[in-house]
């Protein structure tokens, strides 16, 4: 059996393999995307972002719980970062995880020099859980503040995560991490604070131009199981808001694109590459640009023409 | 998303530290995974108190090169010998088993023969660990 039928089946193994794939030799992965992807795009993916410390893992954990007592088959991506010097990375977030067995489908994924909060495997690991029949995807981001915004590109869902007392608000409230979620939930509200936290975050939601989905502002204690059910509650509405919205379909298009754009880009730097190393001339242009006698773009260029 | 990495990829070896049983000393497990991170392994850490069906279901998922048990209650002649007993009912044979911890000469032999590939005392550097990690997937 294929990989990708075996994953369809519901093989284990072969999933785990396959995301080993899609991570590390995405050329080898090609087929088993193209076997499995008629089978994915369908239930709810949910990104869980915040800076470091917030609780991402221990919500998505809580969460996860939730999701699978209400009857939905969970799959989880966490991501944390790896090391620009070595390339290795400490992949922690099964600590905060309750032993749930083979329920619950965990993969730790590690950035691998990938700005934005996520891995570059993250859409191709999604579509993967989804055709193993994952319906309920929890994506967790590496702690993230400001500029890491990628998620809400894959997740359907996007929840910023936030503790009471960060200092001064406004900064933690930067524009960017404000605009990506579609709940906002300030964890281990039993600290001091909590209360102006919430009420300053709803200020500057409602300065936001009015929208046909008002992201809710959450109370939670995660780790004590508190406000977990209406968190989830939560997702499902706004996942019926999404689904009835008649942008929907124009926004699947969209997503289309990215994915298309993306896999056009890899193949022709993939092709331009792969000449201009036969050629020969690769390393050379490299010092060019290096040494300041070519500039980067007139030497893609000239790479591109000679690959026509 | 940027297209400018190169997409033919090295496979970084993935570790999985696991503390199976019911002694609450983690500080050893870490410092492995710390080095084996700094050698430029992805290494995935489990934490406390996990039982061999969890550390096999996480290595599964996970899909490790090497399962690291760190056992310091004396527990691990039964410990290891459930985790490698599940890892072969999974049909993951392949992936290669470590242990780290207190354990006397003769009981290293006996999870030696077990088919453990190494068995790591108090006082080992962890560049031994290290090297010794890269080697037995290599030779795979």
């Amino acid at each position: 059996m294929s990989m990708g039928k075996s994953i369809l089946a519901g093989d284990r193994r072969a999933l785990a393999r396959a995301l080993t794939l899609v991570e590390s030799e995405p050329r080898a992965a090609d087929e088993i995307i193209a076997e499995v992807y008629p089978h994915t795009g369908h239930g709810i993916v949910v990104g869980v972002t915040g800076a470091p410390g917030v609780g991402k893992s221990t919500l998505v954990d809580k969460l996860a719980g939730q999701f699978l007592a209400r009857g939905r088959k969970v799959g989880i991506l966490a991501v944390d970062p790896s090391s620009p010097f070595t390339g290795g990375a400490l992949l922690g977030d099964r600590v905060r995880m309750e032993g749930r067995g083979s329920e619950v489908f965990m993969r730790s994924l590690a950035s691998r020099g990938h700005l934005g909060g996520l891995a570059r495997a993250t859409p191709r690991a999604i579509q993967l859980l989804q055709a193993f029949g994952k319906d309920l995807i929890l994506l967790e981001t590496v702690g993230a503040g400001q500029s890491e915004v990628d998620v809400m590109g894959f997740a359907d869902t996007t929840i910023v995560v936030v503790v009471p007392g960060l200092g001064d608000d406004v900064q933690a409230f930067k524009a960017g991490i404000l605009e990506i979620g579609d709940i906002f939930v300030v964890n281990k509200s039993d600290r001091p604070g909590a209360d102006q936290t919430m009420r300053e975050l709803r200020q500057m939601l409602h300065m936001g131009p009015a929208r046909t989905w008002q992201p809710p502002v959450l109370a939670a204690q995660a780790q004590q199981d508190i406000g977990i059910a209406e968190i989830a509650d939560a997702i499902l509405r706004h996942s019926e808001v999404r689904l009835s919205d008649p942008e929907q379909s124009a926004r699947r298009v969209q997503e289309a694109e990215r994915l298309v754009r993306d896999a056009l880009a890899d193949q022709l730097v993939q092709r331009v590459v792969a000449r201009s190393k036969a050629e020969g001339n690769w390393q050379e242009v490299l010092a060019a640009v290096a040494e300041r006698r070519l500039d980067p773009v007139r030497a893609a260029r000239a790479l591109h023409a000679e690959a026509e | 998303m940027t297209a400018t990495e190169d997409r033919e990829g090295t496979r970084p070896i993935r570790v999985l530290i696991g503390k199976p049983g019911l002694d609450g000393h983690d500080r050893g497990a870490k410092v492995v995974a710390r080095a084996l991170r700094d050698a430029g392994m992805e290494v995935i850490y489990t934490g406390l108190h996990q039982t061999p069906e969890e550390i096999v279901e996480a290595a599964l998922q996970e899909d490790v090169d090497v399962v690291g048990l760190s056992i310091l209650s004396g527990a691990h002649l039964t410990l290891v010998p459930a985790v490698v007993d599940l890892l072969r009912l999974q049909h993951m044979d392949d992936v290669k088993v470590v242990v780290g911890g207190i354990i006397p000469e003769e009981d290293a032999e006996a999870l030696r023969k077990l088919g453990v590939r190494a068995v790591f005392g108090p006082g080992t550097e962890t560049d031994e660990i290290v090297r010794f990690t890269r080697e037995c997937v290599k030779r795979a």
